[in-house]
């Protein structure tokens, strides 16, 4: 039986939907204007008003990536029709590419996103996976004080964790772990493990203690039985911790300027150090940032579906 | 193949003993099924056989060996759980061919292995769903062919037929007894429902808190119920229960349910075999409602009262009779009675009729 809907129902849905809308575009405006000002040429960037139609360009990627210094006088046409066309690019903005001999100057993004790659992902893996670890002890065994330690590992959130950046720089100092992977790794870990071990939490307990026990029967230990049935049943609260915890320490930037500069700094403190003095390059800056966003955006791609199941789960089962 | 004993098994949760000194010994290819009302230790007795709750006190042998110490997964026996527990994220196949894999068998003998249960189990044409694709009776013959491939030593059953609906829950039932006949395996099963107990057991074992009540056939807990318990879990609808007196008149032994003007005439045999029960009170009436006779014209021995309420069940009727200020409810034809108010004559039926000591509640064992 369908349900005739009013005129106040229907226009209701339409303001829903408007302002749906107004919000979508609201918090997607920012990200268009970093993407868009990365394939900006150098002076549209900065253009009042700001330019919508243009044609984009590569350079200020080319620009990210290389090592550079300002021209004192114009370059030798000969060398630069020998020029490749990137490196054109580079000459047009009164700029050589530094090299060594015949090879290329990299500029320091690639190493700094890779350091990001490197501290995210482990800090991740290692965060879920003990979160994951801890959840199903707390979950299926009885552990005296359960309460108490469970809250106690909740409490080391109700810190904002800046308020111990200055002991914990001096600690990192006299142990030697400043300015290196492992340090920030261990910090994120720490940031995130109690977020890991609530929310995974709270996915093992809706897993039925009946399925691994079955599995018991059929004749696994308990330790297969973990593997082969609740981690693939713990899949999609795997998937959505695993987004969150990437993302936090994707995103971390205070803890990563005050604890590294040069060897494990990540990207998050290295892009704005780029503004540099005199007249900001916001168009080389911007592509640092919009490539800064794809691992994140392209890591909540991938597991959308379980991300979606993730946060709402438990919420419908009776 | 399988015996199963359990040995003075003791049981503690907490402060809380939920099993008290259980004694059970289970033959080769029996069908024991374990009744009681929920909490009454029977799922746990299950699952300490099953190897998922330790015992405190007691031996469990399998085969004349004890397996209290051994893992779940190193006693051979196999469960299927009210839930199902079917594993979502594997197909039919992978849930049935799991236990398999557990035990390192070629594919080969797998894949042979599961289309021959499945194949007595009539699922052959689901083995490549997934288990939230299937019904609930479906669901209910997976988790049964996921017990039965290995062919274990004994199968447990924790209430598989209970989260059906009635009309599935008949025929699975019915199903289950087809292939314990067929496949002969020693099987507990745990159930709160008396009929599925009725229908399916070799041997019925009645547990209340912590307790065993009665163990025997369901012959022998119908008809001749241990306790005041037994007699009231066992059969539907449940036995009358009344305070009665028996007294010697005109050379014939007279029953008096409650404070009723009158006594039931009874054979005068029943004065001697309750030896002195008669006369100090103390003394229960057990009836079930098929020995409470109900005519409409008087006759010799019987009574005359008045009809209270009428539950129609279709076959039959459940008539609530007023004797004295005690109810007695009588099972008549369907529309024999035909409405509250109506007067009738009752007499209870002395062969079908259950002596009890109030005190202790147990039966003193009075078949006439």
């Amino acid at each position: 039986m369908a349900a005739v809907r009013t005129s106040s129902e229907v226009a209701f849905n339409r303001i829903a939907i408007a302002a749906v809308l107004i919000a979508t575009l609201i918090f997607l405006a920012p990200i268009y204007w970093i993407a868009s000002t990365a394939f900006k040429p150098k002076e549209l960037a900065v253009s009042v008003p700001p330019t919508v139609l243009f044609e984009p360009e590569v350079t200020p990627f080319v620009r990210l990536f290389t090592k550079r210094v300002q021209m004192q006088k114009p370059v030798d046409p000969q060398v630069y029709d020998a020029a490749p066309w990137w490196e054109k690019r580079i000459y047009d903005g009164g700029e050589r590419v530094l090299k060594v001999g015949k090879d290329v100057q990299l500029s320091q993004y690639p190493d700094r996103f890779m350091n990001s790659l490197i501290v995210a992902v482990i800090s991740t893996v290692l965060a879920v996976g003990m979160g994951t670890f801890t959840a199903y002890g707390f979950s299926r065994f009885k552990i005296a004080g359960e309460a108490d330690l469970l809250f106690f590992i909740l409490s080391t959130r109700m810190l904002p964790p800046v308020v111990v950046a200055i002991p914990m720089f001096l600690m990192y100092r006299v142990v030697g772990l400043n300015d290196s992977h492992i340090g920030l790794i261990i910090l994120y870990v720490a940031f995130n493990l109690s977020f890991s071990v609530w929310l995974m939490k709270g996915f093992m307990d809706e897993i039925p203690k009946e399925y691994e026990e079955a599995a018991l029967v059929d004749g696994y230990t308990r330790m297969q039985a973990f593997f082969k049935i609740v981690l693939p049943e713990a899949a999609t609260g795997i998937a959505a911790t695993a987004v969150f915890c990437f993302i936090t320490a994707w995103n971390e930037y205070a803890f990563a300027l005050i604890m590294t500069n040069r060897r494990a700094q990540t990207a998050p403190p290295f892009i704005p150090s780029q503004i540099g003095s005199g007249l900001p390059d916001w168009t080389t800056i911007a592509a640092g940032t919009f490539l800064f966003l794809l691992p994140v955006a392209i890591f909540t791609f991938l597991l959308r579906n379980h991300l979606l199941r993730g946060v709402t789960f438990g919420a419908i089962r009776k | 193949m399988t015996q199963i004993e359990l040995r003075g098994i003791e049981k503690f949760f907490g402060a809380v003993q939920v099993i008290h000194n259980l004694n059970l010994a289970i033959a080769d290819n029996e069908f024991i099924v374990l009744l009681g009302q929920s909490g009454c230790g029977k799922t746990t007795t299950l699952r300490a056989v099953a190897g998922l709750e330790t015992i405190d006190q007691g031996d469990i042998l399998i085969d004349g060996k004890p397996v209290q110490h051994l893992k779940a997964a190193d006693r051979d026996i196999a469960m299927v759980f009210q839930s199902f527990s079917l594993y979502p994220h594997m197909t039919v196949f992978e849930n049935v061919a799991f236990p398999l894999r557990a035990m390192r068998m070629s594919s080969g003998e797998v894949d042979k292995s599961v289309r021959e249960v499945a194949r007595v189990l009539r699922i052959t044409d689901l083995l490549d769903k997934r288990p939230s694709a299937l019904s609930g009776g479906d669901m209910q013959r997976v988790a049964i062919g996921r017990a039965l491939v290995r062919r274990p030593k004994a199968m447990l059953m924790d209430e598989p037929i209970g989260a059906l609906d009635a009309k599935l829950r008949e025929e699975m039932r019915a199903e289950i007894k087809r292939l314990h006949v067929k496949q002969g395996s020693t099987t507990i099963y745990v159930t709160h429902d008396q009929i599925e107990a009725m229908s399916l057991a070799d041997r019925i074992v009645i547990m209340h808190e912590g307790f065993i009540q009665q163990v025997g056939t369901p012959d022998d807990v119908y008809s001749h119920p241990a306790n005041l318990f037994v007699a009231q879990f066992v059969g539907s609808p449940v036995m009358n229960i009344a305070e009665a007196s028996v007294a010697d008149q005109a050379g014939a032994a007279s029953v008096t349910v409650g404070d009723a003007p009158a006594g039931f005439e009874f054979p005068r045999q029943l004065l001697s075999r309750l030896n002195g029960h008669a006369a100090n009170g103390g003394l229960t009436l057990g009836i079930r409602p098929e020995g409470v006779l109900v005519r409409h014209d008087a006759a010799a021995g019987y009574m005359p009262v008045e009809a209270s309420i009428i539950e129609p069940l279709g076959s039959f009727d459940i008539v609530d009779l007023r004797v004295g200020s005690t109810m007695l409810r009588a099972r008549t034809k369907a529309g024999y009675v035909s409405g509250p108010g109506e007067k009738v004559h009752v007499r209870i039926d002395p062969e079908q009729a259950h002596f009890f000591d109030t005190a202790s509640g147990k039966s003193l064992g009075v078949r006439l």
